[in-house]
């Protein structure tokens, strides 16, 4: 599978996932926000970070980059399109995700590992999961608190003790046909059992195996 | 020629005798421009005047030193072709004055520190001392210092896997705040601070040029504070993560592809020092023209722009057929940039401004012709009373004692700190936060870098000489319990006012103290960073000399030793020498009152095989945890908490229990293991019982937990 990594100017996680889908199998590209151009992309990842230096609110600016026209295309032909952490954020502010994040409950930074429980199997974010089951990843935001007025999110994983006042728990939120899923914990920094956790291997392989656009 | 008077070179923080030097060297008076430009690089904080005669003493080579002190960080060979770049720096003075700008700030130099010299910086380390937390203003310094670490850090994204903590009556009104950054680049990515040669060209990349900053290191960084420091605050800098993270996938960039003959960052002394030095290091002289410098603000005068302190700044060196590339680079990045000078023959720094000449100088006048001050030097003529005064702490119950260190925020748990800071970015972090020494690994390789840093103002209070010494060989335990063995120093040396002989001697015995250690273990010292002054309305801190040891894991264990990994069943075990029964400078000891008495003396004979032992032991035991502050009962309880598991101490000898005699380390292994150390205890599914007494482990997980929540009232 061909999978572009967008890079944001103040994005700091795509080396990690793309270092970790590549190491799942698939191949994966580095592609500049000014990029205006996913054509052969079989699936797209928004990374963590701080997407033009958070500016007036977390993916405010972002989802005006050039390449987020190409992102709601391939997620309206049904291309697996993943949001992680600024990554989730960028896509709610892009209005291809419901809801919007504030600041944490605490009013504080967290970066530590939290578990979540899997709420939704049908997205191909958690095909590989069974529902129930909870999984060990790292939580890594300061507007991590996630709030959708609608109610109508479709969540996916929730928070089994919620650390950041998330609406309803939520840690991570399908689109309402499930291709396109924002997870405010890192799963790529839950792949490797020295580092604490291989959770989120289960998540990123679902990402990769999920089907290709016509 | 405009002459200037000398109330304005007093202004600038410069004496009368140094004035009358500038002079000297020019053979005429100087122009403003020109006195600003000395008055920044001769200041304290950039030339190392009164340190410098000692600094010498430290051992800097090695083989494996690529770059030793002197340049913008430290170089070191970790083998197979990979370089690791280290350096620490203070932010003491700004920190007091605006604590989140101060600290952000400071991670934002020292980055640029480390990616100046072609390193990608992989991880942060910070060690921050305040007076205590019960006074309001503490609680507030220190709470902005920990969210401008994590506003800068984790935006600028480069984790900040480490640090110290402690709380202190003398930093009470002089906070210190030091950040250690280690950086990892292929060796043909390795780039150094020079100009390169005649006709290179001189391109200012980064954040446009303002008026924040100025005299930050002559006023600010070079003085002693009163009642009306705030009244500094226009002196310190304002940090912007997102422009430095821009500028450091542009200089990564530039070094990949080769671009540059040479880079140079922007910190303290800001321009004058970008072309100086570089100038200096190649020989060669430089024309800047001020007019071309990209700038936030109109109407800024030529000793303004030479001395401005903003942020996010490089000046990379660049050969003339690679300066159309360098300046698409920087447009892709989405970062400013400007051409401002060309490298000619000679020696000298010209400055231009609105075409004319401002300032005039021979580059090395500026960079190594600083004055060398041999300040008086005279041991305290207290220190023998407080060495008589000494009275061994008591011990009614250990287990209340115990409880009495966990509660202390100096030795509770940092987790409300830490975990404000992205310790997990890059997938590198194997231990982090909250352990002996985090570990890093090198990916790609077998490899992995362990650096542990370790300062204690009361030990080099009572012993300079021995309590520096100390630093180092526990910093090297510290490196050795994640499998690595000790590879190079860097030291931040934190002190009063080097005007009192007194100062001085502190600070030339911790010289010597961190040199015996080194040497002992056979490693240099590549790099460091001097702050004096750290005195409020006349009262000195501690001396503080801060030690940043980097170790090499090669290979790095393949399950490293961790607190969480004591079981039920399991023996504990101390390796090194019996304690003696002197609490001189302990954590116990701060608990009962002021700091007396004589440390006990470390033993550079014990010390490095034990260190190869421990480093053996990393990468076939469960847990290894080094005796630090609280002594052996806070290690063994600290291994039940992150375990969940109780032990047996079969002890109830306070010197066991709480001496802090260096060369120690708490093991935790399966039983029926023959280790070179005793056996006091084992771990089991109960409490934690030391002698006759028990403790539930709830009770000491919460006391540890809640040391600093509760301190701060959150």
């Amino acid at each position: 599978m061909r999978v572009a990594v967008v890079v944001f100017p103040g994005s700091n996680c795509e080396r990690d996932v793309a270092d970790v889908l590549h190491d799942l199998g698939a191949e994966t590209h580095l592609v500049w926000h000014r990029e205006t151009d996913l054509t052969g992309f079989d699936g797209v990842v928004l990374p963590g970070g701080f997407a033009h230096g958070d500016a007036l609110r977390t993916g405010a600016i972002a989802r005006f980059s050039p390449v987020m026209a190409e992102v709601a295309r391939l997620a309206a032909v049904g291309a697996p399109v993943l949001g992680i952490c600024n990554g989730f954020q960028i896509l709610c502010e892009a209005g291809l995700l419901p809801g919007a994040f504030i600041a944490n409950r605490d009013l504080a930074f967290i970066c530590r590992f939290v578990e979540v429980e899997v709420a939704d199997t049908g997205t191909f974010l958690t095909a590989g999961t069974r529902l129930g089951s909870v999984l060990r990843i790292p939580l890594n935001s300061y507007e991590g608190n996630w709030v959708d007025p609608t109610g109508q999110g479709r969540i996916v994983l929730r928070y089994v003790d919620d650390p950041n006042g998330s609406q309803a728990g939520a840690a991570a939120v399908a689109s309402a046909e499930g291709n396109v899923v924002g997870v405010m914990p890192h799963p790529e920094r839950a792949s490797d059992p020295l580092l604490g956790s291989d959770d989120g291997l289960v998540l990123l392989s679902g990402f990769l195996g999920a089907p290709v656009p016509v | 020629m405009t002459a200037v008077t000398e109330s304005v070179h007093r202004r600038l923080g410069m004496t009368d005798d140094e004035y009358e030097m500038v002079v000297d060297v020019l053979g005429r008076e100087p122009r403003p421009a020109e006195l600003a430009m000395y008055s920044v690089m001769w200041s304290e904080h950039c030339s190392y005047k009164s340190s410098r005669a000692y600094l010498s003493r430290f051992p800097t080579s090695a083989p494996w030193v690529v770059v030793g002190p002197g340049e913008n960080a430290g170089v070191v060979d970790i083998g197979d072709g990979w370089l690791a770049a280290i350096r620490i720096e203070s932010h003491n003075h700004p920190s007091f004055v605006e604590p989140y700008q101060g600290a952000a700030t400071g991670v934002g130099g020292i980055l640029r520190d480390v990616f100046t010299m072609g390193a990608r910086p992989v991880a942060l380390w910070d060690q921050i001392r305040f007076g205590p937390l019960d006074r309001p203003h503490n609680r507030y310094l220190f709470k902005g210092v920990v969210a401008g670490i994590a506003g800068y850090g984790n935006a600028v994204g480069v984790p900040t896997v480490g640090g110290e903590i402690e709380f202190d009556v003398c930093y009470e009104g002089n906070p210190l705040v030091n950040v250690l950054c280690l950086g990892v680049m292929h060796r043909d990515e390795l780039v150094l601070g020079t100009a390169g040669e005649p006709g290179s060209i001189a391109v200012l990349l980064g954040k446009a040029t303002g008026r924040d900053g100025i005299g930050g290191a002559s006023v600010l960084a070079s003085a002693s504070f009163d009642e009306a420091a705030t009244e500094k605050r226009p002196s310190v800098q304002v940090g912007d993560p997102f422009e430095e993270k821009k500028l450091i996938e542009a200089c990564l960039e530039l070094y990949r592809r080769h671009l540059v003959v040479g880079v140079q960052d922007l910190g303290a002394a800001g321009l004058t020092c970008a072309v100086s030095e570089p100038a200096a290091r190649a020989g060669v002289g430089i024309t800047l023209d001020l007019g071309e410098v990209h700038v936030r603000e109109g109407g800024m005068t030529p000793p303004e722009l030479l001395m401005s302190e903003s942020q996010e700044r490089m000046m990379a060196y660049v050969r003339p057929e690679m300066l159309e590339e360098v300046l698409t680079v920087a447009e892709h990045w989405e970062i400013e940039s400007s051409v401002v000078g060309v490298v000619g023959e000679g020696d000298m720094v010209t400055v231009r401004h609105d075409g004319e000449v401002v300032a005039e100088v021979p580059a090395d006048s500026l960079s190594g012709g600083a004055p060398l001050y041999h300040r008086p030097v005279a041991r305290p003529d207290w220190l023998d009373e407080l060495w008589e005064s000494y009275v061994p702490p008591t011990v009614a119950s250990p287990a209340e004692t115990l409880l009495a260190l966990l509660s202390d925020p100096s030795i509770g748990s940092s987790a409300w700190i830490h975990e404000q800071y992205d310790h997990m970015l890059f997938l590198n972090t194997v231990v982090g936060p909250g352990g002996d020494g985090a570990l890093i690994r090198v990916r790609g390789t077998n490899k992995g870098l362990a650096v542990s840093t370790d300062g204690n103002g009361r030990l080099c209070l009572l012993d300079p000489r021995r309590g520096a010494a100390r630093l180092v060989f526990e910093a090297a335990l510290n490196v050795a319990v994640a499998g690595a063995r000790p590879l190079a120093v860097v030291d931040n040396l934190n002190f009063g006012n080097p005007e009192k002989p007194e100062v001085m001697w502190q600070l030339v015995e911790t010289v010597e103290g961190i040199s015996e250690a080194c040497e002992a273990m056979g490693i240099p010292v590549v790099g460091g960073n001097v702050s004096f002054y750290n005195e409020t309305n006349d009262r000195d801190v501690n001396p503080t000399p801060v030690v940043g040891l980097l170790g090499l894991a090669d290979p790095m264990p393949i399950d490293p030793p961790r607190l969480q990994r004591a079981r039920p069943g399991m023996e504990i075990w101390v390796i090194g020498p019996d304690p003696t029964p002197n609490f001189a400078g302990s954590s116990l000891q701060r608990l009962q009152g002021a700091p007396t008495g004589r440390p006990t003396a470390p033993r550079p004979d014990v010390a490095t095989p034990m260190i190869e032992d421990v480093a053996r032991l990393a990468h076939v035991t469960p847990v290894l945890h080094d005796v630090s502050d609280g002594g052996l009962a806070v290690a063994v309880a600290e291994i039940c908490i992150a375990s969940g598991t109780g032990a047996v101490v079969e002890t109830d000898d306070p010197v066991w229990l709480f001496g802090e005699d260096p060369h120690r380390v708490v093991v935790i292994a399966e039983s029926g293991s023959a280790l070179p150390g005793r056996r006091i205890g084992r771990m089991w599914a109960g409490d934690l019982v030391i002698g006759d007494e028990t403790l539930s482990l709830e009770t000491i997980a919460t006391t540890w937990h809640r040391a600093l929540p509760d301190a701060l009232g959150v």
